[in-house]
């Protein structure tokens, strides 16, 4: 019998435990990822020639890192994985993978494939954050982690979730200016939710060490008004205290997010069901406890669910696991990293609930607002299209273009959902139905799809 | 503010501030037509950014942009070089005398 082909797509922690824990087993998976060096974004490493230690990039979490990243590099040096860095997987259908590189495209097939595509910060809409100079928290991160750069001169950061006060301490620590950290949950939804987050005492009193130290920076319970912004980028936020004081506070960058939305894409077009999870406030993949998908489908990470890195490894270790039982070869006991599991979901679901999706910011948007970045798309013609087309999803991107630009809908699809239920009297988002996934799931040059390798 | 790789403040017209890792090599690069500099390991992204305000002209609205998510999901930093091909500046590297556009070629239909 030939040796069993399993592609895992994605190299960060989910994608690295999977690949170790198949490898240990005698297999030799291929892992597909975006990044040039594994590690994913949580731990993303820098090109070659930057200097900063692991202390300095990753803090208290330099040792996971560096662990992962030996972890997988020994085994690329050894041939016990094939690592195709900086390509795509654009497509999937039949058994087969589409991807895409520098050199041009290539079919991968599969008899098992692993999903480990993590997430991208989950965004909500804000009059004016088409201008230049707004950015995803998590693409401040990257800069400061992978770059070394801060994205502007006088930064403000808004949004919710863990990320928000992590990256405020990262950048004051490498020297940044951070003018206020805004955020939109309250003080009293925190406190509800530390029950939760207590399964994880070190976590959460390290989280609020953080905040403790940003001190007059952090302002909880605010309500965003809007961005400003002159032809050359943003000159300021306006913002509600919870005092409910108008403030204005001058900058030339402001990072914007509400925790994160998983990527699902590749999920979708492998025929993954899907659900509404209404504490996280999204669609998400269904699976066993293992990460089984069914049909030869294993998913882990981020991607499934929003557990943070810690909680990837895990699901990782367990996907693969799953695999290799399926597969008939003899797999790792399970027990121990299922308990975890239910450990770290716990105090996930804790975090959505302090941090949550800011439905009542998305459904004040003024009709003129941009809804939709890559086409320009307001609020007011979404609601406009939802009125006149019907209250789904599908029928809303069809007919009024919200979720059909080149980011897929990955950026405005929660907040069009938002006021899609509103338009349509629904109950929440979930009820508008889910937008479907359509390949390629990433802009490819037809070039590349010329050129096979 | 912190310094530059060139014992200078960020060009006047730049958005980015480096804080850290500025003694890599220098990379000379063209945007516009006119000669700029970025270093070694940079991105398209960081080397516009060091330089000037945006990346581009947004096509559907008045404002330019200058990027969002830095991972490759958003595609809000697609840019156009002399020689024809579109590149995505967060996620390719900087390279040595490339030749790149903030908008498209005035003498392309």
């Amino acid at each position: 019998m030939t040796e069993p082909q399993v592609v895992i797509v994605g190299a960060g922690p989910a994608g690295i435990r999977a690949a170790q824990t198949l490898a240990a087993a005698g297999l030799c998976p291929t892992v597909i990822d975006e990044g040039a060096r594994a590690g994913g974004q949580i731990y993303r490493r820098p090109p070659d020639g930057f200097i900063r230690p692991p202390g300095t990039l990753y803090g208290s979490q330099a040792g996971k890192a560096v662990a992962l990243h030996t972890a997988f590099d020994g085994l690329v040096a050894a041939g016990r994985i094939v690592h195709l860095p900086r390509r795509s997987v654009v497509a999937l259908a039949d058994g087969t993978l589409h991807t895409v590189g520098e050199s041009g495209s290539r079919r991968i097939g599969y008899d098992r494939l692993i999903l480990a595509t993590g997430a991208t910060d989950r965004l909500a809409p804000l009059p004016g954050w088409q201008a230049p100079g707004v950015y995803s928290l998590g693409a401040m991160q990257i800069a400061l982690k992978a770059q070394g750069v801060a994205m502007g001169r006088r930064i403000v950061l808004a949004g919710s979730g863990p990320l928000l006060t992590l990256l405020a301490t990262q950048l004051l620590k490498a020297g940044a200016e951070v003018a206020a950290v805004l955020d939109t949950a309250g003080m009293r939804a925190q406190i509800a939710a530390f029950r939760d987050l207590a399964v994880r005492p070190s976590f959460a009193l390290q989280g609020l060490a953080m905040r403790a130290r940003l001190g007059r920076h952090y302002h909880a319970g605010v309500v965003l008004e809007g961005i400003e912004a002159s032809d050359t980028g943003v000159t300021a936020i306006r913002w509600t205290d919870a005092g409910e004081q108008a403030r204005r506070t001058a900058c030339d960058a402001v990072g914007l997010g509400w925790h994160l939305k998983a990527e699902t894409q590749l999920a979708d077009l492998a025929g993954c069901r899907f659900a509404y999870d209404a504490t996280w406030s999204q669609w998400l993949p269904c699976t066993d406890r293992m990460g089984r998908a069914g049909d030869g489908v294993y998913l882990a990470g981020d991607g499934l669910r929003l557990l943070g890195a810690d909680g990837a490894e895990v699901a990782g270790r367990l996907a693969a696991a799953a695999c290799l039982s399926d597969l008939g070869l003899p797999a790792p006991d399970t027990a121990a990293d299922l308990k975890r599991l239910d450990r770290l979901e716990r105090f996930a679901r804790g975090i959505a609930r302090a941090f949550p999706w800011p439905t009542d910011q998305v459904r004040a948007l003024p009709d003129d607002a941009v809804l939709c970045r890559c086409e320009g798309i307001t609020a007011g013609a979404v609601r406009e299209t939802a009125a006149y087309g019907g209250a789904e999803a599908n029928r809303v991107k069809s007919l009024g273009r919200a979720g059909m630009g080149r980011c897929q809908g990955r950026y405005c699809q929660l907040a069009a959902a938002d006021l899609i239920a509103v338009t349509g009297g629904l109950a929440h988002a979930g009820e508008v139905g889910r937008l479907r996934a359509q390949a390629p799931v990433r802009p490819a040059l037809v070039s590349a799809l010329l050129e096979e390798e | 503010m912190s310094g530059t790789a060139f014992g200078a403040p960020p060009e006047p017209g730049g958005r980015l501030v480096r804080l850290a890792e500025t003694g890599r090599q220098p990379v000379r690069f063209l945007l516009d037509g006119a000669e700029r500099m970025a270093l070694t390991g940079d991105t398209v992204l960081t080397a516009i950014l060091t330089n000037a305000p945006a990346l581009r002209q947004a096509e559907f609205g008045p404002e330019q942009r200058a990027g969002f998510c830095l991972m490759g999901a958003c595609q809000d930093c697609w840019i156009w070089q002399e020689q024809g091909p579109r590149i995505r500046a967060c996620s390719t590297p900087v390279a040595e005398g490339m030749r790149l556009l903030t908008r498209t070629r005035r003498d392309w239909p």
